[in-house]
């Protein structure tokens, strides 16, 4: 895959590329052929990347404190938050640092579908990318359950009770998930050890992201395909690299507000309480991202379809690159597709915003709405806008337009200013 | 390769075929203990029973005991919430059944249920709701004096498990 080969200068770096060539690798993701028309919202890579790192490396930390039994977890987190040094800044990092990446993962996530970069030829990076995305969901789910909390366990019993809606089996299959006849030590110690599993197989996941990535290249804001390498491309590194870099920057000075100002403010405060079997909080709320598929659950006023429909939000995702029937990728030259986009974005944060407040009266007819929207975006609007929208002139490269100054550049460029 | 030709089997086709045969038996027999490790072990299953005391419960009013790490309901009914609960057509029930089916005849007062609702598992509160049972807070569901789902995304009546009076004073759960 590399554009041209490469040749260590050195004798012993000649030596041992011709046995394992890492020095090809790395000339080959410095080298590699960028659009030079990336805009910050290509910067949230870098940054997930960051992310995962972040929680693998203070995860690794916590677990040589925290003690992964129903008796002794909750004190365990209380340990580490006032006798461990540094512990309350590490588990901060650690409960915020997975706000933070799924933050970031949304903005990457709504990127993709405002450009196009889920479409022909990128289908499968995007498809890697939902793996990825469900596997955070796991992941963050399970850690939540480790404090041992109220919230913790009343999230785990309703979310493995999801379980149980399953036909003939669903009760088995739900026993089988705790160990126990309900959510119990079984259970606590089993998600912690998927816990610990799960970001090595996201870090898995993502070189083979990064991988399906380089062989065509970028999605671009005019999402044409380029030249590699050509007078639209420019080098890794340093262009790139200094980019995300200052993004990154960014990013953390945000990151490290929530850390220290606010540590508290995106978690429940009854996960402060220790787990209490015969007593459920008045209200339960799962963590805010995952509020919109919350509020798709309890919109439907039957527990298998409500389960079936909360699974088909996330999944309908992965066939996405398929409904979309339109040959033009990026929402700049698709007036009609961009309108919905952000009606897209809207009925998201409504969904959100609906998850967490309680289940009845003007918010359970909100909920309603905006489930029945959410699908028929991606079922009915997305195929149909991509066979009548009249999109307008894509430039032929990246350079052409800014050459020229055309009309239709000053378009995408307001457009780019604009989201 | 033409047609005669793909009819033979030969023994290199026999030695395929019980290969991946023993080789999928093999696989099988290796992760079926993967999979049963996550099923309930003999230290949860040996918690089954547990004894309860009920002779200080006042009528109208209602205990919990913990049974295999679930809440159980042990609620003494008042003669009127017995009618009441009885009086209820079962037309009007998703799922339909008689009170006389959810306690043992000649003990009619005491309705012992698992506090789990059927929907995803949260313990419903006593005494609230619209119909003067159990509510739950999580998803809103309503359960009448006999446990019975009647408004809400709950699909059953709560569930009654196995027990028995060992004497007037003490019921045994499991």
């Amino acid at each position: 895959m590399s554009e041209h080969e490469y040749v260590p200068k050195s004798k012993a770096g000649k030596w041992f590329n011709d046995r394992l060539p890492l020095l090809s690798l790395a000339s080959h993701l410095t080298d590699y052929p960028t659009p030079k028309n990336l805009n910050y919202w290509w910067t949230f890579g870098g940054i997930l990347t960051f992310c995962l790192l972040t929680q693998i490396i203070t995860g690794i930390v916590l677990a040589m404190h925290y003690v992964a039994h129903a008796d002794l977890a909750f004190a365990s987190v209380e340990h580490i938050m006032r006798d461990v040094n540094y512990g309350w800044l590490i588990r901060y990092i650690h409960s915020n640092g997975a706000s933070m990446f799924f933050l970031a993962v949304y903005i990457h996530i709504f990127r993709s579908l405002f450009y196009g970069s889920y479409k022909s030829p990128r289908e499968i990076i995007w498809i890697i990318g939902l793996m990825i995305y469900l596997l955070m969901m796991a992941a963050a789910f399970m850690g939540y359950v480790l404090p041992w909390g109220q919230m913790s366990f009343w999230g785990a019993t309703v979310i493995t009770n999801l379980f149980s809606a399953i036909p003939l089996v669903g009760d088995s299959i739900t026993t089988w998930l705790w160990g126990a006849y309900s959510v119990d030590n079984p259970t606590l110690t089993r998600f912690f050890s998927l816990h610990y599993l799960i970001p090595f197989l996201i870090l898995g996941l993502v070189v083979l992201h990064i991988w399906a990535l380089h062989i065509p290249g970028n999605n671009n804001p005019v999402g044409i395909d380029i030249k590699k390498p050509s007078k639209d491309t420019v080098p890794f590194h340093p262009y790139i690299t200094i980019k995300d870099a200052f993004a990154l920057l960014l990013f953390m000075i945000i990151f490290a507000g929530f850390v220290f100002f606010a540590p508290n403010v995106l978690g429940h405060s009854d996960n402060y309480i220790q787990a209490n079997p015969m007593v459920t909080p008045a209200h339960i709320v799962p963590e805010w991202y995952l509020l919109p598929f919350y509020a798709i659950l309890r919109s439907v006023p039957d527990k298998l379809g409500g389960v079936i429909l909360m699974f088909s939000a996330i999944f309908i995702l992965f066939v996405l690159p398929w409904l979309d029937t339109s040959k033009v990728r990026s929402a700049v030259f698709r007036p009609i597709y961009r309108q919905f986009f952000w009606i897209l974005v809207v009925d998201v944060l409504v969904l959100g915003y609906v998850g967490a407040m309680p289940a009845e009266g003007i918010y359970l007819v909100l909920a309603r709405v905006g489930t029945i929207y959410y699908f028929l975006h991606f079922i009915v609007i997305l195929p149909v806008v991509g066979y009548f929208e009249k999109t307008e002139p894509v430039p032929l490269s990246i350079s052409e337009p800014v050459l020229t100054g055309s009309a239709d550049y000053s378009m995408a460029k307001k457009d780019n200013e604009k989201i | 390769m033409d047609k005669s030709e793909k009819k033979i089997t030969t023994r290199r086709d026999f030695l395929f075929t019980t290969s991946y045969t023993v080789g999928a038996v093999g696989l099988g027999a290796v992760i079926w203990p993967l999979v049963d490790q996550m099923n309930p072990d003999k230290a949860q299953k040996a918690l089954a029973t547990t004894e309860v005391d009920i002779s200080q419960i006042e009528p109208g009013k209602s205990i919990t005991v913990l049974w295999r790490g679930k809440p159980v309901f042990l609620k003494r009914r008042t003669q009127e919430e017995i009618l009441e609960a009885r009086s209820v057509s079962l037309d009007e029930l998703p799922h339909p059944e008689k009170d006389e089916e959810r306690v043992k005849s000649g003990k009619d007062e005491w309705l012992v249920m698992l506090g789990v609702c059927t929907h995803l598992g949260c313990v419903p509160l006593s005494n609230k709701g619209d119909y003067k049972g159990w509510f739950c807070p999580c998803h809103g569901s309503h359960y009448d004096l006999s446990g019975r789902i009647r408004k809400g995304p709950a699909p059953k009546n709560m569930e009654i498990p196995k027990y028995e009076f060992v004497n007037a004073n003490t019921i045994k759960i499991g």
